[in-house]
């Protein structure tokens, strides 16, 4: 095995900065893990850990800014066989902190190795994420507001079954990544290391007092029993076999005559939550379709889905349906107050060409159009039953509707046990 | 004749399957949820990927990750999720990132009103970049349109290696109606442009003569590499401004040099006809039950429905334009495509009439503002 280092592409870091250090390290991990370039895939994103993916002879990823994880984590789904190793600085770490915490739970088989030097090294030293408060940068005090982030614990915490930190410097931190890589599960590594570009020259910091805080701070290494679990990749293709395929898509052949319609034909239907107005819209354009008639349905409910108005609008013609809005409704049906308050304002505009199709109980504004009254208490017919009866009164009257065109819709949109009960109900108008 | 009972975002997720869409990332969102609820449907059971990101951003990453491995990848949001994706498409642009997004829009601005319609972010889709290259923007009528404008928008994602929008609209995604679906020409489908072995291996390098380098699948066994920093055709960040210029000119040019191949409209025409009204989108139906009025009213009135958006289809519209003594533009937004098509009209008259009330604007609204 050789180096899979790019030699036309050294690394071009200021001098001592401990990114170089990783670079190395890196490819040595490669190596050790016998992978070739083919096999593996660098993702990196902004900042001078952004480089990382150029210095390497291996596929190479280089996105926005903290959202290295979210390219991985494609790549890594639709080539599963992919070593996919993300890079990212302690700035990609603050700016893309939904995506770490995401990735912790979705626990993908990919390596995340922070590259944290304690500062924004590229835009000139500001403060990130992980900057100690006592540290000066060039964000002046504001630093010293903010509790740096321990992102191991955090990533613990969020359910990442293998989180490790290491010196940039450190003798093992090839290792270290060997040992992360290998690992059948999301991995974090947190490579400390110095920026002497910026960094160094404000706070005056060895490599061993870094030691010393990392010791002092780390609590664990490598695996979190409790976090272990199956991969995303394959408890994903394992629940996925599980599911059944769609079916094709209902095709409602033109079985039946329909009466005469002059045209368009607007029908409203106003209900309130729990009477299945919508229900009612589908098998209504059903029974159409199944009359060789064209059909179209909006249906306006509050985002609160279970209480509040229902309300449906069912266009007809004889061809492909255009405008799909409703200013002269042919048809009104009212089966609660709250639908009819909702349009109340379209009553005063009808004449007698419109008919209303209400419950008796039913008030409604003033109207010129033609009401029909329907006792649904005389007739034993429960609120979500009452917009299925409307229906069958309508297909009674059979402007554009009739019973065999209304028993044929209501046969295509239910089976079983609701479609003998949706049956009974027409049969008692 | 037999129908199917569709709505546009079950059109959509449909036609994607159709076109061999295998990968699809979402965010929830009113109204584009359908979409992913369908998605989630179809692609598992199929050995497909549905995803549902931890917010937009992550959502179109995970898209263009697949894309890149070779898979073919749909998104789909509102506008207040292409705002989140804006960092990501100006990727996909300059990455050369075969995606198809659904912008299925609603009232904005921001938040808006996520339950009412509107066509507000016709300009935002094409100009919501970094860079301002340009990008394909397909608008659908009605259900059949999705299903088909989706199937077309893989092909040309795959064909022009860019994002390809579908400008949807509440009002088409949510209606149900009655589709002849086997009635329609589906096309054929594209598929990715592999390299040929005797390429260099530059991942950002067109064959001779061409504007589209072939496609290296990351993964594959070539090593691939791309970059979101302006690149060269090696996928090195470069700072050689005749390297930069040729291939920002080439990002440019390989979508306007096509626009012929993606010019898909209708056009009613009336001789004799004086008036030539412009439409897009759901607008489109109300327009066609206008025009017929209006005819019958001893108007002479010509229609042109655009269902590809950007690049601009300018031939196309400059010989619609042509010979006509007006041109009224009616939109679902206050003024944003009579921009493209007041610089093309030099010397005929353009009226405007737009409407961001959540409702539909309705053909009586149309006929009134032709004969005012």
């Amino acid at each position: 095995m050789t180096s899979l280092l790019n030699t036309g592409r050294p690394p071009v870091f200021c001098p001592g900065c401990s990114h170089e250090k990783v670079v190395h390290g890196l490819d040595r991990a490669l190596l050790a893990l016998n992978l070739t370039g083919e096999n593996v895939a660098i993702v990196s994103d902004i900042g001078c850990s952004g480089l990382f993916d150029t210095f390497f002879n291996t596929h190479a990823f280089h996105g926005l800014h903290g959202r290295a994880l979210t390219y991985a984590t494609g790549l890594k789904m639709a080539r599963p066989e992919l070593t996919v190793i993300v890079i990212m600085g302690d700035g990609g770490l603050g700016i893309g902190g939904a995506h770490v915490l995401s990735s912790c739970r979705r626990n993908l088989d990919i390596t995340l190795l922070v590259l944290n030097n304690f500062n924004y090294g590229m835009t000139g030293g500001q403060c990130s994420a992980t900057t100690p408060m006592e540290a000066k940068t060039s964000s002046n005090f504001l630093n010293q507001l903010e509790k740096p982030l321990d992102i191991c614990r955090v990533a613990g915490a969020a359910g990442a079954p293998y989180v490790g930190r290491v010196m940039a410097s450190g003798k093992d931190m090839s290792g270290e990544i060997v040992a992360a890589v290998s690992y059948a599960g999301f991995s974090l590594m947190d490579i400390w290391g110095i920026c002497p570009g910026r960094y160094l020259k404000r706070n005056r910091i060895t490599l061993a007092e870094l030691e010393k805080e990392m010791d002092r701070i780390t609590l664990s290494q490598g695996v979190i029993a409790s976090n272990e679990r199956e991969g995303y990749a394959t408890h994903y293709r394992r629940l996925a076999a599980e599911k059944v395929p769609v079916s094709e898509i209902q095709r409602i052949a033109a079985t039946i005559d329909a009466p005469f319609t002059d045209g368009r034909c607007e029908v409203l239907m106003l209900g309130a939550a729990g009477q299945y107005i919508n229900t009612a819209g589908e098998i209504l354009c059903l029974a159409a379709m199944s009359g060789g008639l064209h059909a179209t349905q909006k249906n306006d409910y509050p985002i609160t889905v279970l209480r509040g108005h229902s309300v449906c609008e069912v266009v007809l013609d004889q061809k492909p349906v255009g405008y799909t809005g409703i200013s002269k409704p042919s048809v009104i049906l009212c089966l609660a107050p709250e639908g009819i308050v909702k349009r109340k304002n379209i009553f005063s505009l009808l004449g007698p060409e419109t008919l209303v199709i209400k419950g008796a109980e039913l008030m409604l504004p003033e109207t010129e159009a033609e009401v029909i009254d329907i006792d649904f208490a005389e007739l034993k017919i429960k609120p979500s039953q009452r917009v299925l009866a409307a229906l069958a009164v309508l297909a009674g009257v059979g402007h554009f509707l009739n019973k065999e065109m209304l028993l044929a819709g209501i046969d295509h949109r239910y089976s079983g046990k609701m479609l003998e009960n949706a049956k009974k109900i027409v049969e008692k108008i | 004749m037999t129908l199917t009972f569709l709505d546009g975002n079950e059109g959509i997720a449909r036609g994607a399957m159709a076109a061999g869409c295998s990968f699809f990332a979402g965010y929830p969102i009113t109204p584009a949820t359908s979409i992913y609820q369908q998605m989630l449907q179809l692609l598992p059971p199929t050995g497909g990927v549905c995803m549902q990101g931890e917010d937009e951003i992550a959502s179109i990453g995970f898209c263009l990750g697949a894309s890149m491995a070779g898979v073919k990848a749909m998104t789909a949001t509102s506008g207040p999720g292409i705002s989140l994706y804006s960092e990501q498409i100006s990727f996909a642009i300059g990455g050369e990132i075969p995606l198809v997004i659904v912008d299925v829009q609603r009232l904005g601005p921001s938040t808006g009103s996520a339950t009412k319609g509107a066509d507000g972010d016709i300009q935002f889709l094409r100009w919501g970049n970094s860079g301002g290259l340009p990008v394909i923007v397909l608008a659908p009528v009605d259900a059949k349109d999705c299903y088909l404008l989706t199937m077309h928008a893989f092909n040309l994602a795959e064909q022009y290696r860019c994002p390809v929008f579908i400008a949807s609209n509440k009002e088409i995604a949510t209606t149900r109606e009655s589709v002849d679906l086997d009635g329609c020409l589906p096309p054929e489908v594209v598929r990715r442009n592999p390299a040929p072995k005797d390429h260099s291996g530059h991942p950002f390098e067109p064959l001779e003569g061409e504007l589209i380098p072939p496609f290296f699948p990351m993964g594959g066994h070539r090593l691939s590499r791309q970059t979101s920093s302006t690149h060269g055709p090696e996928g090195y960040i470069t700072t050689d401004p005749a390297i930069i210029e040729t291939g920002i000119l080439r990002l440019k040019e390989k979508l306007h040099s096509g626009v012929d191949d993606f010019t898909f409209f209708d056009l009613d025409v009336q001789t004799e006809d004086k008036i030539l009204l412009v439409v897009y989108g759901v607008t489109a139906r109300a327009a066609r039950t206008a025009v017929v009025d209006l005819r019958e009213m001893g108007c002479k009135i010509s229609l042109l429905i655009l269902k590809s958006l950007y690049p601009v289809p300018e031939k196309l519209i400059r010989g619609a334009i042509k010979d006509k003594s007006q041109v009224v533009v009616i939109e679902m937004n206050h003024g944003q495509y009579v921009r493209e098509i007041e610089r093309l009209a030099v010397g005929v008259p353009v009226r405007f009439f737009g409407q961001m009330n959540g409702e539909l604007i309705s053909p009586e609204s149309i006929v009134k503002e032709v004969t005012a």
